[in-house]
């Protein structure tokens, strides 16, 4: 329940509104590791503490990636760290990707915004062993090109390890050349055999939701779609009740649910 | 565990002064404010003599007994949560210099409570508590450490309530585990006794300190028949059968919007309630800002800030915020924990400021045989990604 101490190492940033910490233990003994998907709760002095997901490689790393979008009082006050400077971290928490499942299947994944940043360690996770799966596909969707996270790492995944990357913004400018419109239209744009398949969404709910029914059109059997939700959480340990999504606690049960598990209370409203 | 034994009023009040001795802080049903709640007591002379609660759905009333009774009430709006779980604590302090900070932790909280007069159902909330901060992934120490210090001393109801339900949910109201130290209170024209049982080593230790007088058969009997008899008297019922597959298939029924209608949101039930256990944090800082603590505050789920995500709360309807209640209390609790979330003690009933009253409104959905369907916005499907 209290915050260990952990240093600014390094500032990326990302976009206009996005920056990624590298977050390092003062402490540098004992790190207990991470998987793919889990998270940490950031607390900056003062001002609050908020569950922030790992966006780095979850092999042999000594320090945390985090990527932040700065959208209010916490978020903000994370994004204005500056190298050196101190903040408490609590975790990791929840579960992780389905990375040993997806084995010898396709992978499609599925970002919207910053929902990209707990499913790079899965991509990073996936293309350690890329010989170990299929057709691996990234379908991301942004507002604005402006908004893309990671774009750099792009022609890496795509020319190195094969990955069929696609991408589509809400909103072009004219020089923009790629797709316009939501992320689901993607789906039809790359290949994957829906029957030996794996899918990992993660983005804003109604964006999940159109996309799994998308998938379970293309074939996908719901048991193969996974996807994070995103509720208030205060301790991420299960005591505060407020992550409560239906039956599950997402702090401890999730974040990554597969589909057929949630299917009912993700279609239906304020649940 | 071992023989029962009687004890008086005397003997009641050297049960007390022995836990007093033993380093136990007791606390037990003393009146304040009208109404009957837990706080200190020293002796008997600080229980409710006399002293009994009449409860409908949205009313509490005290009431004077023709006799001395110190148990004759049935429950009021504490429960033993606001000690085990108390409804603030602070979690850490952090001091800063420069452009470090330091956080101390609080230490787990070591008093011994001994409480009095606990009931059945309340046992039985605090085994389902248990759950939730013991027997989970992780443990909460502050909870653990009070809760392994504390001695429970229960009392069979010898009346029920209006809005009591323990025999529908199993929980009542013969105490029947998890108790150190059992009494019933017998009364007739000429003797006030207590038949007292331990139901635990820690207890026995106590008993043998308190010297009990043996148990007659004519009294073992009579504390049967007493507690035989409560659970003929409860005014509430709910069937229980197949109750979650219930409440999750309908989810979208228009019961809901007929409760918003009239509930308030003002939380009440939820803070009577001895198994709901959602809290807060708050982070404070003082003047000068080099000096900030958390504290964990009871929260919720019929408060906007309960949901609030970044762009606003998930659930910002009154329905919705009532759904995930009774859904969570009777319902998704059972997936969570493998346990109902509710004991029947009724206190929601009789604190709710309109009187609702979740035995009706599970028999409003059951009765009905309507579905509604599923009613999504289209404007939802706007702005995919953002
Ligand atoms: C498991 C998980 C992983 C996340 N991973 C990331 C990530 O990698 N990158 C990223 O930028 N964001 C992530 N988020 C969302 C991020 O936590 C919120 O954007 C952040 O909490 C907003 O807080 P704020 O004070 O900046 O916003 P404000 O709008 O000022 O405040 C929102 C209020 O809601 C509270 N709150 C509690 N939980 C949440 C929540 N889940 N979402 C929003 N508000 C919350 C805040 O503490 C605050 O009181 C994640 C959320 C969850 C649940
Ligand atoms: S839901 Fe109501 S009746 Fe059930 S335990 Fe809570 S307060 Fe008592
Ligand atoms: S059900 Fe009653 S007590 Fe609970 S929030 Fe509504 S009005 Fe308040």
């Amino acid at each position: 329940m209290v915050p260990r101490p952990f240093k600014v190492k390094e500032i990326i940033r990302e976009s206009h509104d996005t920056v990624t910490l590298d977050l390092q233990p003062e402490k540098p003994e004992k790190e207990p590791g991470f998987a793919p998907g889990q998270f940490n709760m950031l607390y900056t002095f003062g001002v609050g503490e908020v569950p922030i997901s790992i966006s780095g490689s979850s092999s042999g790393a000594d320090s945390y990636l985090h990527t932040i979008r700065d959208v209010g009082k916490v978020t903000h006050a994370l994004a204005s760290l500056k190298r050196g400077q101190k903040v408490g971290l609590r975790g990791p928490f929840g579960n992780a990707w389905p990375i040993e499942q997806a084995k010898s299947r396709d992978v499609v994944i599925m970002a919207g915004g910053i929902g990209l940043a707990p499913l790079r360690p899965a991509l990073y996770a996936l293309l350690s062993q890329r010989d170990q799966y299929g057709n691996i596909s990234l379908l991301y969707g942004s507002r604005t090109r402006e908004d893309l996270l990671f774009h750099h790492e792009f022609e890496t995944w795509k020319g190195k390890y094969g990955v069929q990357v696609k991408v589509s913004v809400d909103t072009a400018d004219r020089d923009w050349k790629g797709n316009v419109g939501v992320v689901t239209t993607l789906i039809h744009r790359v290949s994957f055999d829906p029957s030996n398949c794996i899918a990992m969404i993660c983005g804003p709910e109604i964006m999940m939701r159109f996309s799994a029914m998308e998938l379970v059109q293309a074939g996908l059997e719901e048991d193969k779609i996974y996807m994070t939700m995103e509720r208030n959480m205060k301790c991420a340990v299960g005591f505060c009740g407020h992550c409560q999504f239906g039956p599950a606690f997402i702090c401890k049960d999730g974040p990554v649910f597969s589909y057929d598990r949630i299917k009912p209370f993700i279609s239906t409203r304020e649940i | 565990m071992n023989k029962p034994g009687v004890i008086d009023r005397e003997g009641l009040n050297r049960l007390i002064q022995t836990l007093i001795g033993r380093g136990y802080q007791v606390v037990g049903p003393t009146v304040r404010d009208e109404a009957i709640v837990y706080d200190n007591v020293f002796s008997i002379e600080d229980l409710p003599a006399g002293w009994t609660d009449e409860q409908e759905g949205g009313t509490y009333r005290l009431k004077k007994r023709s006799d001395d009774a110190l148990f004759g009430y049935t429950l009021g709006p504490h429960s033993w949560k606001r000690f085990l779980h108390p409804p603030e604590r602070r979690l850490w302090q952090a001091q800063k210099d420069s452009l470090d900070f330091d956080i101390v932790p609080e230490q787990p909280d070591n008093t011994k409570y001994a409480f009095l007069g606990m009931r059945s159902c309340e046992l039985h909330a605090i085994a389902i508590q248990d759950k939730v901060f013991i027997q989970s992934p992780h443990t909460d120490l502050h909870y653990q450490s009070l809760r392994q210090n504390a001695l429970f001393v229960a009392v069979n109801c010898g009346q029920a309530g209006n809005t009591c339900f323990c025999v529908s949910m199993q929980t009542g109201p013969k105490v029947e585990a998890g108790y150190d130290l059992v009494l019933t209170e017998i009364l007739d024209d000429s003797h006030h006794s207590f038949l007292i049982e331990a139901g635990s080593e820690a207890g026995k230790n106590i008993l043998e300190e308190v010297k009990a007088g043996p148990a007659g058969a004519g009294e073992i009997k009579k504390a049967e028949e007493i507690v035989t008899n409560t659970a003929k008297q409860m005014g509430r019922a709910m069937e229980t059968g197949n109750i979650k597959e219930l409440l999750y298939e309908n989810l979208e029924h228009p019961a809901w919007g007929e409760i918003a209608e009239r509930c308030l949101s003002c939380a009440n039930c939820t803070m009577v309630c001895p198994t709901c256990f959602c809290s807060t944090v708050e982070d404070v800082t003082d003047v000068a800002g080099d000096h900030a603590e958390r504290w964990q505050k009871w929260d919720s789920c019929f408060t906007m800030d309960f949901s609030s995500i970044h762009g606003g709360a998930v659930r910002n309807s009154t329905q919705s915020r009532y759904r995930q209640w009774m859904t969570h209390k009777l319902a998704s609790w059972q997936d969570q924990f493998d346990t109902s979330g509710c004991v029947g003690c009724g206190r929601c009933i009789t604190w709710c400021p309109v009187g609702i009253d979740l035995t009706r409104e599970v028999a409003v959905i059951r009765e009905s045989t309507t579905c509604q369907e599923e009613n999504f916005s289209g404007s939802e499907a706007q702005n995919e990604n953002s």
